[in-house]
């Protein structure tokens, strides 16, 4: 009998809640009969795991937002999905994003939720917090006024904050109160699977572990997954279970956390780990040689021959496709010969 | 020594709440502090949030008056600027960078016209060719040019594209002081650090002084000349940075070092976990 619940709940934790397969999307834009295209995301394809934490890092304009927006169901043009899908299994029932839009809608709040970049800015300055809570999340409940007061309220204590906030203007509280407040807009529908980008970014470190916990927690209780975006790997080595790297657009390294950071497969990965500033330590560092990538006109091959160390010819024509090793995925003609840092 | 900047025991109250529970809040306190014209330096202000960080560096720009104490620059009381033309000649020797690049820069312009019309403000140009020269200069410190960024709002770049153009905004009127407000919290650990060492590098070259407020201990610490670490509102710890930042003394500043998570997988999830249990 044990066995047989064991089992069933192996199968559910196999069988993931997010698949993203060939995800192409570009931001298509006509600049006075000039047309331009920025390839932000490029032919991506991840899985996510039920009551997994993945946490996406690159470099500023890689793409991690448009790629999170992309997967949100989130977009607007000029950005357009081109090529590939995103699929949600939401209880056993599969959510195709771009082929169902009308569902995604309906599952957006119930099921999903996604926290902008800027996001505290969702808090309308003029108008008192309790109100964003109404507009968010109360038609998605199926509440009376009363029980939806209770249960938000309910909600933020949990989250360690004083319910007496909602009756407050956005600019009587912290950066921290608001995060927190973000975050709690984000879960009081207790989604299966939320989406935030830079969520601790702009916090100060003593908030930031708060936040990082209360994010780890939320997702403990409710069991739900979650993938984020920072560019700060601090943050991912504090709650991702798994790291996907991006670089000019496309996912160069995926793998468990802790063999990213000891054991980074490819060069720009190892790059980003050997570049983190640590207390006690003024050596200067040497930021990458050369420019980011222009994603309207993307370097050949692969994308970061033009700054790689190990470049060799091959790399300037053809693009490494990204295939399994050890405990993750790289793509890189000479994935694993980097010296770890 | 010629002051560059003196702060002398600043204060900033705000009057808050409704007409029944108004009260007081004193959001800068005592603060006094000097930077020396001959010695550019590195200034860095830590401090969590809501610790008084902006408030001073609004006071600095001369955005907001004191309660009560003064602030000069190059020996001028800065409250005491009125005319239009020293207002001008302050702005372009006192530059800031602010926090957030999304809201720094309106979405219905487009981000050259920001660089262009202080261009044509603080350096007089008028020409099209040489407003262009100077402000793709501009944007080639900071690893951008203006065939990049021409025409383009500011929703179709991202944070840090944004950051590194309002650090290159603020370089165009060859300022003096810089006064940078968290410049580098919405950016990669790579641009931070060449942000950083863009500071460093106008520190070193051009003779450029900044007051960098930031909550990242890492970079403040890599390089700062001195620091101050604010408190609600008051100034707990100040010293040369490899004092203040390697052996704090203040408890709340020992708590800010103790709290910077390390990048190493095994101790920040530990330490997130002893959070977690804790609550
Ligand atoms: N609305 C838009 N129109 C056109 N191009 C855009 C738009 N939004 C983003 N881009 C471009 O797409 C690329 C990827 O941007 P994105 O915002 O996804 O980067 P990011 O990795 O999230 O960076 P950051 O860490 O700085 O937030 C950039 O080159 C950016 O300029
Ligand atoms: N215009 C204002 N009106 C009322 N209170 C303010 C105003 N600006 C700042 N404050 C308050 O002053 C304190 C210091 O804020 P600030 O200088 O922004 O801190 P920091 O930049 O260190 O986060 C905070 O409690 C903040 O809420
Ligand atoms: S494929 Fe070549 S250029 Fe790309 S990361 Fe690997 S070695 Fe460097
Ligand atoms: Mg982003
Ligand atoms: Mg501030």
């Amino acid at each position: 009998m044990l066995a047989a619940v064991e089992n069933k709940s192996a199968s559910v934790e196999a069988k993931p809640v997010l698949r993203v397969e060939g995800l192409k999307a570009y931001y298509q834009m006509n600049y006075f009969g000039v047309r331009r295209e920025v390839r932000a995301v490029d032919d991506v394809s991840l899985t996510i795991k039920r009551n997994e934490i993945y946490g996406i890092a690159g470099e500023s304009s890689s793409g991690k937002s448009s790629l999170i927006k992309t997967i949100a169901g989130a977009i607007t043009p000029p950005l357009r999905v081109v090529e590939g899908s995103v699929k949600f299994d939401f209880g056993g029932k599969e959510l195709d994003v771009y082929a169902q839009r009308p569902a995604m809608k309906a599952a957006r709040w119930k099921h999903l939720s996604y926290v902008m970049q800027g996001s505290m800015n969702v808090l309308n300055p003029v108008r008192k917090v309790k109100h964003a809570f109404h507009d968010f999340a109360f038609k998605h409940m199926g509440l009376s006024e009363g029980e939806f007061r209770a249960r938000v309220e309910s909600h933020l204590q949990r989250i360690g904050l004083d319910p007496r906030v909602l009756e407050s203007y956005p600019h009587q509280l912290s950066g921290g109160m608001r995060q927190r407040l973000t975050i709690g807009l984000a879960t009081v529908c207790e989604p299966e699977f939320i989406i935030a980008d830079e969520p601790t970014t702009a916090l100060d470190v003593l908030v930031q572990q708060d936040v990082l916990a209360l994010i780890k927690g939320v997702q403990q209780r409710m069991g739900s997954s979650i993938i984020f975006v920072t560019h700060d790997m601090t943050v991912h080595a504090a709650i991702a279970d798994r790291i996907g790297i991006v670089y000019a657009g496309r996912l160069v390294e995926e793998g468990p956390t802790l063999d990213v950071f000891q054991r980074p497969q490819h060069p720009y990965t190892a790059h980003l780990i050997a570049s983190l500033p640590r207390i006690g330590d003024t050596r200067k560092r040497v930021a990458l040689g050369g420019k980011p990538p222009n994603l309207a006109d993307p370097p050949s091959g692969c994308r970061f021959h033009p700054r790689c160390p190990l470049a060799v010819d091959k790399c300037k024509s053809e693009n490494p496709a990204l295939l399994p090793r050890n405990s993750g995925r790289v793509a890189c003609w000479r994935a694993g010969e980097v010296e770890a840092a | 020594m010629t002051a560059l900047l003196e702060l002398q025991d600043v204060n900033k109250d705000y009057r808050v709440g409704g007409f029944l529970d108004r009260s007081t809040l004193h959001a800068v306190k005592h603060v006094s502090f000097t930077l020396d014209a001959e010695k550019p330096e590195i200034f860095t202000v830590v401090g969590e949030s809501g610790s008084g960080k902006t408030t001073t560096a609004r006071m600095i720009l001369g955005n907001e008056v004191p309660t009560s104490g003064t602030l000069r620059f190059m020996g001028k009381d800065i409250a005491q600027i009125r005319t239009r033309q020293e207002r001008l000649e302050f702005m372009a020797r006192v530059q800031p960078i602010f926090q957030n690049p999304f809201e720094a820069f309106n979405p219905l312009t487009t981000l050259d016209y920001y660089l262009f019309s202080t261009a044509k403000r603080f350096l007089g140009l008028k020409d099209k060719v040489a407003v262009d020269a100077a402000t793709d200069k501009a944007l080639q410190h900071v690893g951008l040019s203006l065939a990049e960024v021409r025409g383009r709002y500011s929703h179709e770049l991202s944070g840090g594209q944004l950051q590194r153009i309002a650090v290159a905004r603020a370089l165009i009127p060859g300022p003096k002081l810089i006064v940078a407000d968290e410049p580098v919290s919405m950016v990669d650990a790579s641009l931070r650090m060449s942000i950083v060492n863009l500071f460093r590098e106008l520190r070193d070259t051009l003779g450029v002084s900044i007051i960098y407020i930031t909550h990242d201990l890492s970079t403040a610490y890599y390089i700062s000349d001195r620091v101050i670490i604010m408190h609600k509102g008051d100034v707990v710890e100040a010293g040369r940075a490899e004092e203040v930042l390697g052996n704090p003394s203040h408890e709340y500043s020992r708590a800010l070092r103790s709290a910077v998570l390390p990048p190493d997988p095994v101790v920040a999830s530990a330490i997130i976990r002893e959070k977690l249990r804790a609550v």
